[in-house]
């Protein structure tokens, strides 16, 4: 395994994805325990000046493939381009971010297109003597796997906020490619993108609300978020009710989190939602019921009414923030 | 419309997973098996399908014996015939090597469109459906959320973070589910009767091709399961009033915690 690391960008719009920066972050490490250089590849529409700033996070090399009909991600022209590029680069692994837009889509489609070994949603990567092993989650997080990938390329797909990143020198000569889309029979239609929303998955700080939000007035749980510069969650009660959309699931059906600060109102804590947030840094609970299951997973719990509790945690905050 | 939906049994979601002895699986003595909550959202959609265009809905799995019941269910809530494939060997297969099978099997059913979910909920994989597509070198289109059928074209509503994309493919096409595509429906008693009726046929790996030593090599291979590390529950923040709980809560982040 020495030929080499390379991580796949993902732009949304000309911009990257958070994802992308611990793709690569983590990349660099790997290919710093395998003697070897880490590759970029980032391919989309416009894309040369935005991918000068990758070599910040360590990337040797900077293979851009601009071309208009990468826009926007479609799973065969990405998958027929990036197939070319590991067939020429060879690399021992392939690092990519676990992401619904693209990432999931994209290593799932590689891997069968190139029979290589898959880790999906990893949160800790390591390489040990010859072998690349990765640490995923199983079962909504009630389980985790530690996987041994044989092949190659070695596709590891990381989850979200699971990696630090860390900025490190790389040359970042960027390389134009120029590629052939392939055979492609997908189209796009059009894109609605929901407008300074912050992504569940991505988030610092997640505040949701269960069942004891009684109804589809979120207003409480939506000002905190939005001071903490967090998104806002849900139960899958308070989905089945159609107080939230199901994008705002967290949970084993749901999405799974980890911020650094995850705020459960109203939730008790059923086994399939402790799943979807166990893993965040810190958590706290706010409940009516003092015996509710959520408290015994979190750092801090105030008993108490919801409604009450959250708009003086937003005053007090709103006062430490000065 | 041939409709073909990829089915896979798995423990209910509120279920406790705990190890087994090997390490490498969890113990299913105590599981209660139900259809993985994607695939439901597949069968429902590939029903209603049906009912607007005409055709038929085919359920396809690999799984065991227990299996046979998730097929039943799914008949009973009106799909017309069930595909199992039974073999010991299929249980050391990573899931390029399930997409392998289905893939093999699918070359044998006729096909305008399959509908699988987005992962299977046990091992969050997020990967047999597109495998299947690329193997069978049809479009595959991912977490959908809403779709519509004319002139022989699909056009789907993909959910991605922060939004949705929507894009169009001639059929076939394999798509997965996401939450939001329909809700699905319970099987009725006259359903359930009928079912039992329905043509449900099993085979094993030689019986569709496959050298059944070879399928389950996996190169992605689990080492060994761990339960994740136990949250000690924290404290219970006191105080007189909600105001004291609060002032001491949020002193508690800001200093403590440090994470605001």
């Amino acid at each position: 395994m020495s030929q080499g690391v390379l991580a796949i960008a993902e732009q949304v719009d000309g911009v990257f994805r958070k994802v992308t920066y611990e793709a690569l972050s983590e990349g660099k490490r790997i290919a710093g325990s395998l003697g070897c250089d880490l590759t970029a590849v980032v391919l989309g529409s416009d894309v040369e000046n935005i991918s000068k700033g990758l070599g910040k996070y360590g990337a040797d090399r900077i293979l851009v493939a601009d071309n208009t009909a990468l826009k926007e991600y479609m799973t065969d022209a990405y998958t027929n381009v990036i197939a070319d590029i590991i067939g020429k680069e060879n690399p021992a692994v392939v690092i990519l971010g676990a992401t619904a837009v693209q990432g999931r889509d994209l290593s799932a489609s590689l891997s069968a297109r190139l029979n290589a070994p898959l880790a999906m949603e990893c949160v800790e990567i390591r390489v040990e003597n010859d072998k690349l092993i990765a640490t995923r989650p199983m079962y909504g997080g009630k389980i985790m796997s530690e996987v041994a990938l044989e092949g190659k390329p070695r596709i590891v797909a990381t989850r979200p906020n699971a990696m630090a990143v860390a900025e490190s020198a790389g040359a970042g000569s960027i390389e134009q490619l120029d590629v052939d889309t392939g055979k492609t029979v997908l189209q796009f239609v059009e894109k609605k993108m929901e407008t300074g929303k912050i992504e569940l998955t991505e988030a610092d700080v997640v505040v949701s609300g269960g069942r004891g939000m009684g109804g589809s007035d979120y207003s409480v749980v939506e000002k905190l978020a939005e001071l903490l510069g967090g998104a806002v969650g849900a139960s899958r009660s308070a989905v089945d009710e159609g107080w939230r959309p199901h994008s705002d699931q967290v949970g084993q059906t749901g999405k799974v989190v980890s911020p650094n600060l995850y705020i459960a109102s109203g939730i008790s804590g059923a086994i399939q939602h402790l799943a979807g947030m166990s893993s965040s840094k810190v958590i706290v609970a706010i409940n009516k019921d003092s015996e509710a299951p959520i408290f015994s997973k979190a750092d801090f719990g105030i008993v108490g009414d919801l409604f009450e509790v959250l708009p003086l945690v937003t005053e007090e905050i709103k006062k430490l923030k000065g | 419309m041939e409709i073909v939906v990829l089915l896979k049994q798995v423990p209910a979601t509120e279920s406790i997973v705990r190890i087994a002895d090997d390490g490498v699986s969890i113990k299913t003595d105590d599981i209660k098996w139900v259809i993985n909550p994607y695939d439901e959202l597949a069968v429902e959609e590939a029903l209603r399908i049906k009912e607007a265009q005409g055709g038929k809905v085919t359920i396809l799995s690999v799984g065991t014996d227990k299996t046979v019941e998730a097929i039943r269910t799914a008949l009973a809530m009106g799909a017309d015939e069930g595909v199992l494939i039974n073999d010991p060997q299929t249980q050391g297969c990573d899931a390029l090597g399930i997409a392998r099978i289905l893939a093999a099997v699918l070359k044998d059913i006729p096909y305008d469109l399959i509908i699988a979910g987005q992962r299977a909920v046990d091992d969050d994989n997020y990967q047999v459906g597109t495998a299947v597509a690329e193997f069978l070198s049809i479009p595959n289109i991912s977490m959908v959320i809403k779709e519509e059928i004319a002139d022989g074209k699909i056009k789907c509503h993909r959910s991605i973070e922060g939004g949705t994309v929507v894009l169009e493919a001639p059929l076939p096409v394999l798509f997965t589910t996401q939450r939001g595509l329909n809700e699905p429906r319970y099987a009725s008693l006259p359903g359930i009767m009928k079912a039992k009726k329905k043509p449900l046929d099993t085979k094993t790996l030689a019986d569709i091709g496959l050298d059944s030593s070879k399928v389950g090599d996996a190169i992605t291979k689990i080492n060994v399961m761990q339960l994740p590390p136990e949250r000690e529950g924290g404290r219970i923040v006191e105080g007189e009033t909600a105001q004291e709980k609060v002032t001491e809560l949020v002193r508690a982040l800001h200093e403590e915690a440090k994470v605001i």
